[in-house]
């Protein structure tokens, strides 16, 4: 499960189906590896499974059929409440919007996945919860904020904290969901930008959704949901 | 830790739900404790009617008749008992004291005791409260009365005030004993009893009215102290025996059957073998019909000492069918109460007057026969309950209801908790740790509200209601129905916490806002 990025792969999908109940598949992927360290661009157009995707890298779904194996783990093998550790341990997560608990102040929200997995607590070695979290806030510039409540942040600064958050105690995989649509075209550079340097620094592989395109150049590998599921090709054609 | 702390801001981040709910389950809670603090209450001044006197004892009746002819002046007692018996009875080992009861008249529509000073002293209600004078004191002279607060209140009574009785309790006026006139002497305070509904002269007092002033009351007092030797008669002081003379009282020579002195071995029955009963007494089984030579015996008192009766009196006798006895003679009360020494006694004391062989007794212990007229009487607070636990179901269905309303606003903070790896004990805890949360807090000031309403209540309610609220610390029945609010509020946090859970899921990771 610890293994090192010259090993297994971050995230490895293999014959991989998906169908809500009695539905249709919504996906049917026959490969997908991506390594840690790289940073992946998936897009696709509304309802080809994008979020039904993340939600199965993060362990929340079960596939159909077929494996989804994260860091050499296979979700299938483990029980519900083991991929929820699992997923503590080793995740890291960022909405669209809303990522934070309003009722707890910034500090609060970036702690909530070492305060809930005790794994993920000892991932920071000896240095002290404050110091993982000043450490993590400088990098993303939201220090001055650690003790402010949600609600007196803007979006941009919102989207920092729950990136600060997904980034603590160095997950080997982060998982973002659209989360610059709700930024303006400078605070999404500025984002990326730290967001990237908190995932070198991690040696995380970053799964990065968005309809936009504008971003594409600046990720390391693009993958295109559409060409992928070849469930959205036999919808499309029936 | 971090659970209860999640509950906690969580609560705290949705002030006005959170406390409208919990005033809604507090208010449920003080309608539960509130309305089984009012039962105690009501079931407390019941049985508080009488304390203090471990047997009362009258002619042999049902338990209940001698209970409510004496205590509540309801009813007729079923005969009365010879003042012989009542000395004998007063000089049992086991006896500390005993007082004399009698009954059959009454003063404008409230019933007359005739008793001894020492009745003031004995009587105990409540918790064991004695009876204590407003004003003036117990009486002293045969003229003299004590009356109830109510009596006083109601009739406009003070100290002084002259008062004539009647004879019989219902004939108002119309055989009134007007040539003896009695005076207040003393005011009871409230005891909200009927107590305070009672008029109190002495024996030789009552001895009096039926045999006329016409002898002075110095003579008839002298007759009476020597029968009575408790009547504590100013005129007769020299009559007053000792306590210590008790036992030696010439009356007890007269009863060998009955051993006062010699306490039986356990289990024995009370006729000893082999000493004979007297002549002409024969054995009396408990129960039984007095025997006809005791009827023949006391008929012709009856009806030498029940004086004319008018038309109306006899008509509204006829239609109840009861037939007070009356009977004033010189050696007859209704009844007696009794102390004992020793608390344990008076169950073996009970049965041993329950088989007096001379004269047939019913000996009631007051707090067991106030328990069973209590079980008869007292099927209201079954309804009570019922009403009291609808209201606990409203509240937590009002909790059920907030809980839920509230978790459709929280499914992106579910989705959250899912995101960062919170598996189905942590969401499930945290939202069955708030409505038990919710639960507890409303038990909680649910109390605090019936404290305080006790607090500010009692003083009012006893007033106006004649009921007395204690403030006590929590029964064993308020802390189930607690204990059953609490549980109730932590299985109904399951239902949302349970949706939740599988929401979260369903939804995915991205619940859409």
């Amino acid at each position: 499960m610890t293994s090192d990025a010259a090993g297994t792969p971050a995230v490895e999908l293999s014959q991989l189906r998906f169908a809500y109940r009695n539905g249709r598949d919504v996906l049917n992927i026959e490969q997908l590896a991506i390594a840690r360290g790289e940073t992946v661009f998936l897009h696709g157009p509304s309802g080809s499974g994008k979020t039904t995707l993340l939600g199965l890298l993060a362990g929340v779904l079960q596939p159909t059929s077929g494996h989804v194996k994260v860091l050499g783990a296979d979700f299938a093998t483990m029980s519900s409440g083991a991929r929820d550790a699992f997923r503590a341990r080793h995740l890291g997560y960022v909405f669209q919007m809303f990522n934070l608990i309003p009722y707890l102040p910034v500090r609060e929200n970036i702690l909530l996945p070492i305060r809930l997995d005790a794994g993920r607590r000892a991932r920071l070695g000896s240095q002290s919860l404050d110091a993982a979290v000043h450490d993590i806030a400088r990098q993303l510039d939201i220090d001055p904020l650690l003790d402010a409540p949600i609600s007196e942040l803007s979006v941009g600064q919102q989207q920092r904290v729950a990136a600060a958050r997904a980034l603590i105690g160095a997950p080997e995989v982060v998982i973002a969901d659209e989360p610059t649509s709700a930024l303006d075209t400078d605070r999404r550079e500025q984002f990326l930008q730290l967001l990237f340097a908190s995932c070198q620094k991690a040696h995380a592989a970053l799964v990065f959704v968005s309809h936009d395109h504008t971003l594409m150049p600046l990720f390391s590998r693009t993958v295109s949901l559409a060409s992928l599921n070849r469930a959205a090709d036999s919808r499309r054609t029936a | 830790m971090l659970i209860p702390r999640l509950a906690f801001l969580s609560l705290r981040s949705r002030l006005l739900t959170t406390s409208l709910t919990i005033v809604s389950i507090a208010l449920s809670v003080t309608l539960l404790v509130g309305i089984e603090n009012v039962r105690a209450g009501v079931r407390e001044s019941f049985a508080g009617t009488i304390r203090g006197t471990d047997l009362i004892v009258g002619a042999r009746g049902g338990t209940l008749q001698v209970l409510l002819s004496t205590v509540f002046g309801i009813g007729y007692p079923a005969g009365s008992v010879k003042i012989a018996t009542f000395e004998r009875w007063k000089a049992h080992p086991a006896v500390k004291w005993a007082v004399p009861y009698s009954l059959g008249d009454s003063h404008r529509g409230f019933r007359v005791v005739g008793t001894t000073p020492e009745f003031f002293q004995r009587y105990r209600f409540r918790q064991n409260s004695p009876v204590t004078f407003a004003t003036g004191q117990a009486f002293a002279g045969d003229g003299d009365v004590v009356i109830g607060s109510e009596v006083a209140e109601r009739l406009h009574y003070t100290i002084g005030t002259p008062v004539t009785v009647t004879h019989g309790m219902r004939d108002i006026g119309t055989s009134s004993h007007e040539l003896h006139p009695f005076t207040v002497v003393g005011i009871l305070n409230r005891t909200f009893t009927p107590v305070d509904r009672s008029v109190y002269i002495t024996l030789a007092g009552i001895e009096a009215m039926h045999e006329g002033f016409e002898k002075p009351l110095v003579t008839i007092a002298k007759a009476k102290s020597a029968a009575v030797a408790t009547s504590k008669s100013s005129v007769a002081p020299a009559f007053r025996p000792k306590p210590v003379a008790r036992k030696e009282t010439p009356l007890q020579a007269n009863v060998p059957a009955v051993m006062p002195g010699a306490s039986p071995p356990p289990g024995t029955p009370m006729v000893m073998p082999g000493a004979s009963p007297p002549p002409g007494t024969p054995m009396i089984m408990p129960g039984a019909e007095p025997p006809p030579t005791m009827k023949a015996a006391s008929k012709p008192v009856i009806a030498k000492f029940v004086p004319p009766k008018t038309p109306e009196t006899e008509t509204s006798i006829e239609a109840t069918g009861v037939e007070p006895p009356h009977d004033h003679t010189n050696d007859q009360i209704t009844a007696f109460f009794v102390g004992t020494k020793n608390r344990f006694e008076a169950l073996m004391l009970q049965r041993e007057m329950n088989t007096d062989l001379v004269e047939p007794l019913t000996a009631v212990i007051p707090g067991v026969a106030l328990g069973e007229l209590w079980q008869n009487i007292g099927g209201a607070e079954v309804g009570l309950r019922v009403i009291a636990i609808f209201a606990v179901a409203i509240g937590l269905t009002g909790m059920l209801v907030s809980l839920y309303s509230s978790l459709e606003a929280r499914r992106r903070e579910m989705a959250i908790f899912r995101a960062v790896g919170a598996g189905p004990r942590t969401i499930v805890s945290l939202l069955v740790l708030e409505s038990g949360l919710l639960a507890f807090l409303g038990c909680v000031i649910g109390v605090a509200f019936v404290y305080a309403g006790l607090m500010f209540g009692q003083a009012p309610i006893e007033q106006r209601f004649g009921l007395h609220l204690s403030i006590r610390p929590l029964g064993g029945t308020e802390w189930t129905y607690l204990a059953m609010v609490f549980f109730a509020g932590i299985v109904i946090g399951f239902v949302p916490a349970i949706k939740a859970y599988r929401t979260s899921l369903v939804d995915g990771l991205s619940p859409r806002a």
